[in-house]
């Protein structure tokens, strides 16, 4: 009976992420139109987009191979599987020792390998530059990642999300090394990402784009499950900030029904609180040069480095 | 008794080697003399593997042969240590032979590799039995010949002459190295067997280390001592290359770990830094420098020193903690390193196969002129595809578990209580996972430019597949990666009668938990579970698949490629390796490389090209070999003159060395 119901939350939990993705990104959609004053895209217009673009026809690129058929179903069911892992609305799901954080950010890595890939299946220039450029971004961001791991591992003695989460929330305590980190992952969320200022989300026909580059040649079913695993992975982003660095309202194991419904509406809270911070930097910066962004990833790769060797100085830092 | 057995392998790998001397010209042998190897490659690893996995005799025997020194004659014994290596390296050399029964047939000159293939094979197994240093330095060197001879198989071309020519120098100071690291090992009393060096302490066992690191890392591609191995390794008819750097590299692990955790008792905490830095320089700097090669085995021989990198980052970790008397820490370092040394003979000898089908079928290393092969080559593409997500360390692939074992090894020593190795560490993780992102790019940009976009040139528009034996040696290799990567569990619990021996702890036993998960101390530390993370993938694929095709339109159009409307009609404006590696080339490359780009743009008016020059420096080369190598020959040069005087000046040059060499006597005692 137990396992039916652990197993239940964890479907759920798959479920969540998957129905919220769009949401979120809906969401921070029309915050920023509201914040340019312009009245924006309906909430749910990023659901109308993906049951549109399910039902159109799929334009291949003549010369495209299996790979490219077959890479965003790859994509997708990685992102799925990391943001799955992560603790949204209730820590100690049953299957959260399958993957600690080192590897959820191993998982992005996986879908990033094969999104690069496609990129360069069809041959044409836009699609090696956005590849050649997502993995020189990655190639700081991933160690950066990493770095922050270990951070967050020291402090709660556990790369565990869950274990961490317990952690953090009952030894509450501002620590150096986790404002480092967090300030850290904030950067590599928005980097992974793609958004400003290190990538523009909303922009096709420029030479500086580098994710919409790679999935340029993408449309009908392929485009929708690239776009969901696009959306899955800002989700996993704000979640895993969520469950870091406030942990509060986690259901915690064997909770109950309404320590669950705690959790999903405190989940939900924080989503929102998330994107709106999102949409407020995004709205208040201009777009990098693509050559700061590996400055501004080196601060974060620093960053991390500098929480890590501190917390190796002592643990109380 | 298992030496017996394995020494009867190598003396019929021997005799191989012979007779295919002698038959080498029959249109039969090549296919002959691989299934032989085949077959003493299989027969040794089922002895070693049964001595590892059910045996595990305490104390194993050794064997003595009245070969070699008189009176001191040859030992040989299978420790858990030796049969584990016994399983890598033959396990590679099983698939490099299978897959040169296919493969072979393309080689224009048999007679240049049938006769050393067995040998070569035979000597790397030799050097694993060896329990006396005599024996060991006469097996390694007798692998570095062998080697060397199939290093110049295709003499012809110059640049191999080159490669060969720096590998025999570096072999033999590699081996100098080692001659010298016995010699302090056996000491005053000159014991040579490994028995009595593990029961005397030597003089200067700091200066032992050093030595080993020079001379098993030399072989093993350790930065700067790694300049032959981009040379050599590539050069070497594709089977071979693949031996060389998927499991020749192994042995030289396997000798570091033979002499400093076995033989050199006591470890200092001060020899983990040397390793440490040295490691962790060789996994940056070689997937650095993979990243900027062009040719496609090139680039596979960079990546070879970066995982022997992070291998040497594990022992090192394993030495720091063994050195404190952190037991269970040091297994886990130690287990990680092996585990990676394996993971490598496996994920690199497939690669390596890959680029040797490409080269069989095209005729052509560099990427830039390939480029579409995915379509003329599905099957390898698949395979090879295998093989890059392995090396990049993704999951649910082998290469992941081996660096998440180390990044856990990194994250339990805050508890080392010196401060040099309390600051080291953090960036030594760093250098790890910035190696482990930057080998992602570097096999996106191998596969992506090789086997995707259009085809460069006609030559790989007109590839065809390679043949069934190949492909199925690759596809052997492949399921084994992922089976390894899967249930580590399985591995780690092999590894553990290695470990327990050299670092008096074990991994906690892993195939006892549930769902074949690993866990390297507590599961409220940290846990990875390979099998399920592969179900999950595998299950959400489907399923999505499923969802997609039953509510999604199911029509497809193929049209001309979209490229933001600017569909250009050449193969040459897609992106080339070089523009793909620009970017990475920017940021790491004024460090890594001194990499200076240089715009030449004629001024309006002019009609002459723009030009854009990029220049790499190797640092190691230039900074240190070259040096080395012009004053050695500015010295030659100088005494060169010696050879031409006359009587009275030699007689007098002879006066004066032997009243010198008194004085010096006179004054030192």
């Amino acid at each position: 009976m137990d396992l039916i119901r652990d197993l239940a939350v964890q479907g759920a939990q798959m479920l969540l992420v998957l129905l919220l993705a769009p949401l979120l990104l809906g969401f921070t959609r029309k915050v920023k139109a509201r914040m340019l004053r312009r009245r924006g895209p309906p909430i749910l217009q990023p659901y109308r987009d993906l049951l549109r673009l399910i039902r159109k026809e799929a334009v291949l690129a003549e010369n495209a191979s299996w790979l490219f058929r077959s890479a965003p179903y790859m994509i997708f069911a990685a992102t799925w599987v990391a943001a799955a892992l992560v603790p949204t609305f209730a820590t100690g799901l049953t299957f959260s020792w399958t993957a600690d954080l080192i590897a959820i950010t191993a998982l992005i890595g996986s879908s990033r390998f094969f999104l690069a890939l496609v990129g360069m299946d069809v041959g044409t220039s836009f699609g090696g530059i956005g590849s050649s450029r997502e993995m020189m971004f990655a190639s700081l961001a991933e160690p950066a990642m990493i770095m922050i791991a270990f951070t967050v591992a020291l402090v709660a003695g556990s790369t565990q999300l869950s274990v961490v989460a317990n952690y953090m929330l009952t030894h509450a305590s501002l620590r150096v090394s986790l404002g480092l980190a967090l300030v850290a992952l904030v950067i590599v969320a928005i980097a992974e990402n793609a958004r400003i200022p290190v990538d523009n989300p909303a922009t096709h026909l420029e030479l500086t784009m580098v994710h919409e580059a790679m999935v340029l040649e993408y449309s009908g079913r392929h485009l929708a499950v690239i776009e969901l695993a696009a959306a899955l992975k800002l989700l996993l982003y704000v979640s895993l900030i969520g469950c870091i660095f406030a942990p509060w309202g986690l259901a915690q194991a064997g909770g109950g029904l309404a320590g669950y419904c705690v959790g999903v509406a405190t989940y939900l809270g924080k989503l929102a609180v998330g994107g709106f911070l999102l949409v407020l930097l995004e709205t208040s910066i201009a777009k990098m040069r693509v050559f700061r962004v590996p400055n501004f990833l080196g601060i974060a790769l620093m960053l991390g480095l500098l929480g890590t060797l501190l917390l190796f100085m002592s643990r109380s830092f | 008794m298992p030496v017996a057995v394995a020494l009867w392998g190598i003396a019929a790998l021997l005799a191989t080697a012979v007779l295919a001397a002698a038959i080498h010209r029959s249109s039969v042998a090549g296919r002959l003399i691989y299934l032989i190897c085949l077959a003493a490659s299989l027969a040794i690893l089922g002895v070693a593997g049964v001595e590892l996995l059910v045996a595990r005799s305490p104390a194993p025997p050794t064997l003595w042969l009245p070969v070699g020194l008189p009176w001191i004659g040859a030992h040989f014994r299978i420790d858990a240590l030796s049969a584990f290596f016994l399983v890598v390296i033959n396990l590679g050399g099983a698939a490099a032979s299978l897959f040169a029964v296919g493969y072979g047939m393309h080689e224009k000159a048999p007679g240049r590799v049938l006769p050393f293939y067995p040998a070569f094979l035979g000597a790397m197994n030799l050097v694993l039995l060896a329990d006396d240093a005599f024996t060991f330095l006469v097996a390694w060197e007798f692998m570095s010949l062998t080697s060397w001879a199939l290093v110049m198989a295709h003499h012809h071309d110059p640049e191999n002459r080159r490669a060969g020519y720096i590998y025999i120098m570096m072999a033999s100071f590699g081996t100098l190295a080692l001659l010298l690291a016995f010699g302090l090992l056996a000491g005053d009393g000159g014991g040579y067997t490994f028995a009595q060096m593990r029961g005397a302490a030597p003089a200067l066992p700091g200066l032992v280390l050093l030595l080993v690191l020079v001379g098993a890392g030399s072989k093993a591609g350790l930065v700067p001592l790694h300049v032959w191995l981009p040379l050599a390794h590539p050069a070497a008819p594709s089977h071979v290359s693949a031996l060389m750097s998927g499991v020749m590299t192994k042995v030289a692990i396997y000798g570091f770990v033979r002499v400093v955790f076995d033989l050199l008792a006591a470890p200092q905490w001060w020899w983990s830094i040397v390793v440490l830095a040295v490691g962790s320089i060789t996994a940056v700097l070689g997937v650095l420098s993979a990243l900027m090669q062009r040719d496609l085995k090139r680039l596979l021989a960079y990546s070879t020193i970066e995982n022997v990198g992070i291998v040497f980052i594990g022992l090192g970790l394993a030495l720091a903690f063994k050195s404190n008397g952190f037991a269970a820490a040091a297994a886990l370092a130690l287990t990680a390193a092996l585990l990676h040394a394996f993971n490598h003979c496996l994920f690199k000898s497939l690669l390596f196969f890959g680029a040797g089908a490409v080269l069989s079928s095209t005729g052509e290393r560099d990427i830039e002129k390939l480029g579409g092969l995915i379509k003329t080559m599905p099957q390898t593409a698949f395979l090879f595809l295998g093989g890059c997500l392995a090396i990049s360390a993704l999951p649910p692939l082998n290469g992941f578990v081996s660096e998440w074992l180390v990044f856990q090894a990194v994250l339990i020593s805050p508890e080392l209580p010196q401060w040099g190795l309390k600051l080291m560490i953090p960036a030594v993780g760093a250098m790890l996972a910035l190696g482990a992102a930057l080998s992602a790019a570097c096999f996106v940009r191998a596969f992506g430019i090789a086997f995707l976009g259009r085809p460069r040139s006609p030559i790989a528009a007109t590839a065809h597949e390679t043949d069934r034996v190949s492909l199925a040696a690759m596809l052997a290799l492949l399921a084994l990666c992922l089976v390894a990567g899967i249930l580590p569990g399985l591995l780690i619990d092999a590894l553990a009668p290695v470990v327990q021996a050299h670092v008096g702890a074990r991994m906690p036993m892993q195939s006892a938990l549930p769902w074949q998960s690993i866990v390297p101390i507590a599961e409220s530390r940290s846990s990875y579970n390979g099998l399920l993370v592969f179900a999950f993938i595998t299950l959400s694929t489907l399923l999505t698949i499923e969802i997609i095709h039953r509510f999604a339109s199911r029509s497809v159009r193929r049209a001309p490629a979209w490229d933001c409307g600017y569909p250009d009609a050449s193969p040459a404006t897609q992106y080339t390796a070089d523009s793909f590696a620009q970017p990475i080339r920017r940021v790491f490359g004024p460090i890594a490389f001194l990499a200076r780009e240089h715009v030449d743009m004629p001024p309006p008016g002019d009609r002459r090209p723009a030009r854009l020059t990029v220049a790499l420096h190797d640092l190691a080369w230039e900074r240190i070999y070259a040096p080395v190598g012009s004053s050695i020959d500015f010295a030659s040069e100088k005494l060169n003159h010696l050879q031409f005087l006359t009587i009275r000046k030699y007689l007098s040059l002879v006066f004066v060395a032997l009243v010198a060499l008194l004085l010096v006597l006179s004054i030192w005692t």
